[in-house]
């Protein structure tokens, strides 16, 4: 064994650190930072504003009224803040909208994973990424004009704006979504598995039911929640063809006002700037950026629980 | 069923029986390269049969040609037949079910593959999908394969944790319980050992020396001392041809071809 001792040694001026590189380096790394910041910047601003524009609102009406109470009529002589009101009408047309987006989402990336060949893949996936590109007053129109009076010939009594309509319209909206990622969720799945399955004499459909969509659980449980939290921010689609008026309701024929449609009516000049009525925009929208942070949380939850190891 | 009586076949070669054999086989992938080039070699029952030969000669495409591993790949095409017996036919045939192919030829790959399920239902999974529903059956069946498996006594207590959580050996030996359960004829392994470390090795080899007595076994492997100590009979493939085939005495004492002496000693390969 031989005794380490330290041995007086110089810097080669061949191995010396380069200030010039050394100096490009941390200009990029200043530069990557700022850009990263950024972001954090943006939304910590947003943050800030909802919850400082807020605080007056919540000084004028309590937390527990404006979370219980069932009527939201700021423009009305006897003002109420019941954001139950507007609640209701977000999460009827999204459930709604998950009602058409996740079986046909779900199917549609099954297929497009595990059966569809090659080009059909390739000629599919484009066009049904085109439909995240339709702008979403375009959507809402679709609602208006053809699909709630498609709904009437069925359903007679139904009021022009109801949340059928535009829930199922929203639901097409997001059926690309959840399609893609569970796509590339599937498609992640190693090719061993696949042949692991085929090997036992399991039949496609089996393989892909039994072995591939449970192993692209995390993948498919996120293209869900993303489209839950597309379906709640959605805002034109509903605010054309649902309504303006708040009603609480969870009854998908009545017309309601969703949170996105309710501030858009008011950030429109409803109501005169700084009053209580304006301030409650942001309240409206300090709710539903609560509900998109806890949807994103438990999303984040669930990819950790069912994360795949193959 | 067809009424009339089918006619089965019983062949024998070195007094063993022959459970498959391939004739004149030929493969060609999507991209036209032909990886077989017309391949004769039997699988005998009761028997283990090695592969042998360098990366890229041919032996795992034709073990995979066994079970039509192939078919999941489009552009593939065989030409000639793998005979199965006693039954007569040509499972390469177009009209033959390739899902009815590996219910009866089962296999084990390179790498675990279990599925993300618990141990109970990676191994329950080939009787569910032949409809079995049963659970006294299948707790039976499973029970009996982890055993034959000899993997039984390790996960007894924790047959509904998730497979993922067993070793890589473990793995290896939950999929070859599942392979078991379903009862096959015929086992193929693709170099089911590459991938764990030399106990685990092993613990596979006194497995399928054991797991003999009750079917075939084809067995792709790149460690010819694991040919040698396992296989009764073993075939020596270059570049998609079948060199020798042979009683593994035979071909690793005194060798007829050249080439797979040269092999053998390590003079090439």
């Amino acid at each position: 064994m031989a005794i380490n001792v330290m041995q007086d040694t110089v810097i080669s001026p061949k191995l010396s650190k380069s200030f010039r590189r050394n100096f490009i380096e941390r200009i990029i790394e200043f530069g990557l930072l700022i850009s990263a910041a950024f972001a954090v910047f943006i939304t910590t601003a947003i943050v800030y504003v909802l919850v400082s524009e807020a605080i007056p609102f919540f000084e004028y009406v309590s937390v527990y009224e404006f979370l219980t109470d069932t009527v939201w009529t700021p423009n009305y002589s006897i003002k109420r803040y019941g954001i139950l009101a507007l609640i209701s009408g977000t999460l009827t047309t999204t459930f709604i909208a998950l009602l058409v987006a996740v079986p046909l989402g779900t199917i549609t990336a099954i297929y497009l994973s595990e059966f569809a060949s090659h080009k059909v893949r390739e000629t599919i996936k484009p066009i049904l990424e085109l439909l995240v590109g339709v702008p979403t007053v375009v959507f809402g129109y679709f609602a208006l004009m053809l699909v709630t009076p498609f709904l009437q010939t069925i359903y007679p009594d139904l009021t022009t704006f109801n949340m059928l309509g535009p829930g199922i319209v929203m639901g097409i909206m997001i059926v690309p979504y959840i399609a893609s990622v569970s796509e590339d969720a599937m498609r992640a799945v190693p090719m061993s598995m696949r042949e692991g399955a085929y090997a036992m004499g399991a039949t496609r459909f089996q393989t892909a039911i039994r072995v591939i969509a449970p192993a692209a659980t995390s993948g498919i449980v996120a293209s869900y929640i993303l489209a839950i939290s597309r379906a709640v921010g959605e805002t034109m689609i509903v605010a054309i063809a649902a309504g303006q008026q708040p009603t609480f309701t969870f009854n998908p024929v009545d017309s309601a006002a969703t949170i996105t449609a309710y501030i858009v009516s008011v950030a429109l000049g409803d109501l005169e700037h700084g009053g209580i009525g304006y301030q409650s925009i942001f309240a409206a929208g300090l709710t539903l950026l609560v509900m998109t942070l806890v949807l994103n949380i438990l999303g984040h939850w669930v990819r950790k629980k069912y994360t795949e190891r193959y | 069923m067809v009424a009339t009586q089918r006619k089965t076949t019983q062949k024998k070669r070195f007094n063993d029986v022959v459970k498959a054999e391939s004739r004149n086989l030929d493969f060609y992938y999507a991209d036209g390269t032909q990886a077989l080039k017309n391949v004769n070699l039997d699988v005998y029952e009761n028997k283990i049969t090695a592969l042998i030969g360098p990366s890229g000669c041919g032996k795992s495409t034709f073990l995979r040609s066994f079970n039509r591993m192939h078919d999941l790949y489009t552009g593939n095409r065989y030409d000639g037949q793998i005979v199965l017996h006693p039954d007569n036919t040509n499972i390469l045939d177009k009209k033959v079910d390739p899902i009815e192919v590996r219910m009866r030829i089962s296999m084990v790959f390179q790498k675990p593959n279990p599925f993300p399920k618990s141990i109970y239902e990676n191994v329950a999974y080939g009787l569910r999908v032949r409809g079995e529903a049963n659970t006294h059956v299948l707790d039976e069946k499973v029970e009996e394969a982890l055993k034959g498996a000899s993997l039984w006594e390790e996960v007894k207590d924790r047959l509904h944790d998730l497979a993922f959580n067993l070793s890589g050996g473990q793995q290896q030996r939950l999929c070859i319980a599942r392979a078991l359960a379903t009862e096959p004829e015929i086992m193929l392994f693709d170099e089911p050992t590459s991938a764990l470390d030399p106990i685990a090795t092993v613990n596979i080899e006194e497995l399928m020396s054991e797991l003999k007595k009750k079917l075939s076994i084809l067995i792709v492997t790149h460690n010819m001392q694991q040919a040698a100590r396992i296989s009764d009979y073993c075939a020596y493939m270059y570049l998609g041809e079948l060199v020798e085939h042979d009683l593994t005495d035979k071909i690793f004492t005194n060798p007829s071809k050249k080439e797979t002496e040269d092999y053998i000693t390590g003079k090439f390969g």
